[in-house]
């Protein structure tokens, strides 16, 4: 049990707050399909950044001290960065979407395709090969928060709360949910949120109350590019072992197929990527998943094969889709180019 | 000459024109700075680079010395053409949704189905029963069915449920990737016999099924190319025909153009939607039965985590052909021999193939707003020659413009 809520948190949470990164975008106006390319060039980012800090004589004195809080911070450090490199990036969508009035849907495939392409230049420039690793090491020995960090013999059982929430978990997660509750309040609590998503519903309207469209549309695919970025990251880093091949197995896609299936509301986007965390999870590990502990391994028993979980996310997600289409709160004016005359 | 550059279609290849020169311009920049930046890279080597990026397709190799030769290498004019193959199908298929006014993007998906059926019947059928000429058709006419099928069904999502296309598409991409891996999981075409080649299928030469090589080889002597290339130029005008010249090509223009006026000139626009992307998914299929039913491709079938990238160059293939058929021909050839130059980079200097995917995305990246390239063009015509007879109001084909419109009815709904 203890082994299926960590694991589904580890999926669960890049694509929570890579489905609040398309919400930002789209809340704003902007069709963000370009989640998967940012996604795959902030790993890209967060990976060198953190392979080029383990050069640092500092660090690795820390390491070898086990000194594990700074190792977080330069965890911390290298979302950062990856999310700021994400939006960056996403500049060039909002760009030719705001400036240019070009067509959303086509530049975000573009930036999809410019990410893997980019990165795996580069990647094979730097490491000879299609992946970019950690320099020593991995993930799980840097990264993660363990028992023995905390000064805790390793065999001490903390109880079921401590076992799954503190012991062998990363930081990241945390610090994910924490920004996606955050940002949420803003989204839907504050006078700023309200001026954005003003902008996604009717932007004449509220260039008439002296909103200006432009610049909000900018800022909302910004924090999108900024939480896409630092998604793909942290997607890298717990699930992919720190590495970079300009490939995040299809998880921007999903995280649409998410923000779709919650219907664009935070708390149902939370509650949609436990579930297609859940999916993840067992189609990656259900052979030898005990959920209760009595040694039967219930799930491998069903004979369900894990390409049916696999799919899963997104069947449902087409099936809620062909349900809910007549009452969907997408917003109403996403994907179309602002122009002021228009009325 | 003013009449010439005033005319719609010049100015239509001339802004594709401009997009790939820019494109090839930002891969030389890159190729450059990465060549500066990196110690193990001499500036010759990131001039050689520069030079293979414009021109590789025409590189024979290095001499003695070292120094890049130049000159009409057959064999990666062969594997250009064949590798344009699929390119032109997949692009074919997009360009048909988009003159519907659907952005296409489950091509993968579609790719992926005709791959499936294709490669199980040509491996499935035994040989020594039925002729092999007969399971290429078969399998061939097999592969189209189900990418026709895969096609369809976003176009239904569209037509009935007011679902957006590139949504469903997507979803169906994903569902695709996974079906088809399941498939052949469970299947016993796996490459079992040569240990080096694991999570392959057999090619279908195995089963002594392979498209007819009509003497290709002889003109391109060490290539891949066969009669597949002739076989996608007749389709490219098959569609041009169909598109231009027939009843059905007009209503699905003319619900590309605008779907509630069409259904007001008593065009069932919802038949023509889901007509559509069958066609499109079908072109899509063809492309990977052609591809695969060559006999000497492989495929890789435990592809659940990746799309295949020759169902998305398929976008930029026909938005650098303005959604024009013939268009497509050449365009994708431009973007098979891109595939080309980018070998040639990989095995002539310390780039690597990767580069020429991001000149694609550069293009894709032009040709969203590849309107505005054009505004552009015809407003420095007009300064330029004030006194040249205005050009001929022209009706405008449901190209980006209409798309965007399209997408966006789509966006309220979905």
């Amino acid at each position: 049990m203890t082994f299926l809520i960590q694991q589904t948190l580890i999926y669960a949470v890049p694509l929570m707050i890579v489905a609040l990164a398309g919400v930002f975008a789209e809340r704003s106006g902007i069709i963000n399909l370009a989640l998967e390319g940012i996604m795959i060039f902030g790993a890209f980012i967060g990976v060198l950044f953190v392979r080029m800090m383990q050069g640092d004589a500092g660090i690795l004195a820390a390491k070898q001290a086990g000194d594990w809080l700074s190792l977080q911070g330069l965890e911390l450090l290298a979302m950062l960065v990856a999310g700021i490199m994400g939006a960056i990036f996403s500049l060039l969508l909002s760009f030719a979407a705001i400036n240019l009035r070009a067509d959303q849907t086509i530049g975000g495939t573009a930036l999809n395709m410019l990410a893997p392409a980019l990165v795996l230049f580069l990647v094979r420039i730097i490491a000879n090969q299609n992946t970019l690793q950690m320099a020593t090491g991995d993930s799980a020995s840097w990264f993660m928060i363990k028992k023995t960090a905390l000064g805790i013999d390793k065999n001490t059982d903390m109880g079921f709360l401590f076992e799954t929430f503190v012991n062998k978990v990363y930081l990241a997660t945390y610090v994910c949910i924490l920004l996606f509750v955050i940002l949420s309040v803003i989204l839907y609590k504050t006078k700023f949120g309200l001026r954005l998503r003003s902008c996604g519903e009717n932007p004449q309207a509220a260039d008439s109350l002296g909103i200006n469209v432009r610049k909000m549309r900018y800022i909302g695919t910004t924090i999108s590019g900024f939480l896409a970025g630092m998604g793909g990251f942290v997607y890298a880093m717990t699930t992919a072992n720190c590495t970079s091949n300009g490939d995040v197995a299809g998880f921007g896609f999903l995280a649409l197929a998410v923000m779709i299936f919650g219907n664009w509301k935070p708390l149902n986007i939370a509650g949609a990527s436990l579930l297609f965390g859940l999916c993840k999870c067992v189609a990656a590990a259900y052979s030898t998943l005990d959920i209760n502990g009595d040694g039967v391994y219930a799930l491998a028993n069903l004979g369900i094969s894990a390409h049916l979980y696999r799919m899963l996310p997104y069947l449902i997600t087409l099936i809620v889709l062909a349900f809910t289409s007549k009452k969907s709160r997408a917003p109403k004016a996403e994907g179309i180019p602002y122009d002021k005359g228009q009325r | 000459m003013k009449q010439f550059f005033g005319k719609e279609g010049t100015k239509n290849v001339l802004s594709s024109l401009i997009s790939i020169l820019i494109g090839l311009v930002v891969g030389g920049i890159v190729v450059f700075i990465v060549g500066m930046c990196t110690a193990k890279i001499t500036p010759a080597a990131a001039w050689d680079g520069v030079r293979i990026i414009f021109a590789g397709i025409l590189t024979t190799g290095r001499d003695a010395a070292g120094a890049l030769t130049w000159g009409f290498n057959a064999a990666n004019w062969g594997n250009m053409l064949f590798r344009a193959t699929p390119l032109i199908m997949t692009g074919l298929s997009v360009a048909v949704a988009f003159k519907t006014g659907l952005f296409n993007i489950g091509a993968p998906g579609q790719y992926l189905m005709g791959t499936m059926v294709s490669l199980m019947l040509a491996l499935g059928i035994p040989s020594d029963v039925v002729p092999p000429a007969l399971i290429w058709i078969i399998a061939f006419l097999g592969g189209m069915l189900a990418g026709a099928v895969w096609g369809a069904l976003p176009g239904i999502a569209k037509a009935f449920l007011n679902i957006n296309e590139v949504l469903a598409c997507i979803m169906t991409n994903w569902i695709a990737a996974n079906v088809v891996t399941w498939a052949f999981d469970v299947s016993n075409f796996k490459n079992m016999v040569e240990n080096t080649k694991s999570g392959y299928i057999y090619k279908t030469t195995y089963n002594g099924v392979a498209t007819p090589k009509l003497g290709l080889n002889h003109i391109f002597p060490g290539s891949q190319v066969n009669a597949g290339i002739l076989i996608a130029i007749v389709f490219a005008i098959l569609m041009y025909i169909l598109m231009n010249k027939t009843t059905l090509g007009y209503e699905l223009k003319a619900c590309g153009a605008n779907r509630h006026s069409a259904r007001y000139a008593g065009i069932h626009d919802k038949r023509n939607i889901v007509l559509s992307m069958a066609i499109a998914g079908a072109l899509s299929a063809a492309g990977a039965s052609l591809y695969f039913l060559s006999g000497n491709t492989e495929f890789f079938w435990s592809t659940y985590q990746s799309l295949p990238a020759i169902g998305f160059n398929g976008i930029p293939v026909a938005l650098l052909a303005l959604n024009n058929p013939i268009g497509v021909v050449f365009a994708g050839i431009f973007m098979a021999m891109l595939d080309v130059v980018g070998m040639q980079l990989t095995n002539l200097t310390a780039y690597n193939e990767y580069i020429t995917d991001v000149i694609i995305a550069v293009i894709v990246y032009l040709s969203a707003f590849s309107l505005v390239i054009r505004m552009w063009l015809s407003g420095k015509k007009k300064k330029t020659a004030n006194t040249a007879p205005a050009a001929k109001p022209k009706a405008e084909e449901p190209t980006a413009d209409a798309v965007v419109a399209e997408s966006a009815k789509g966006g309220e709904n979905a």
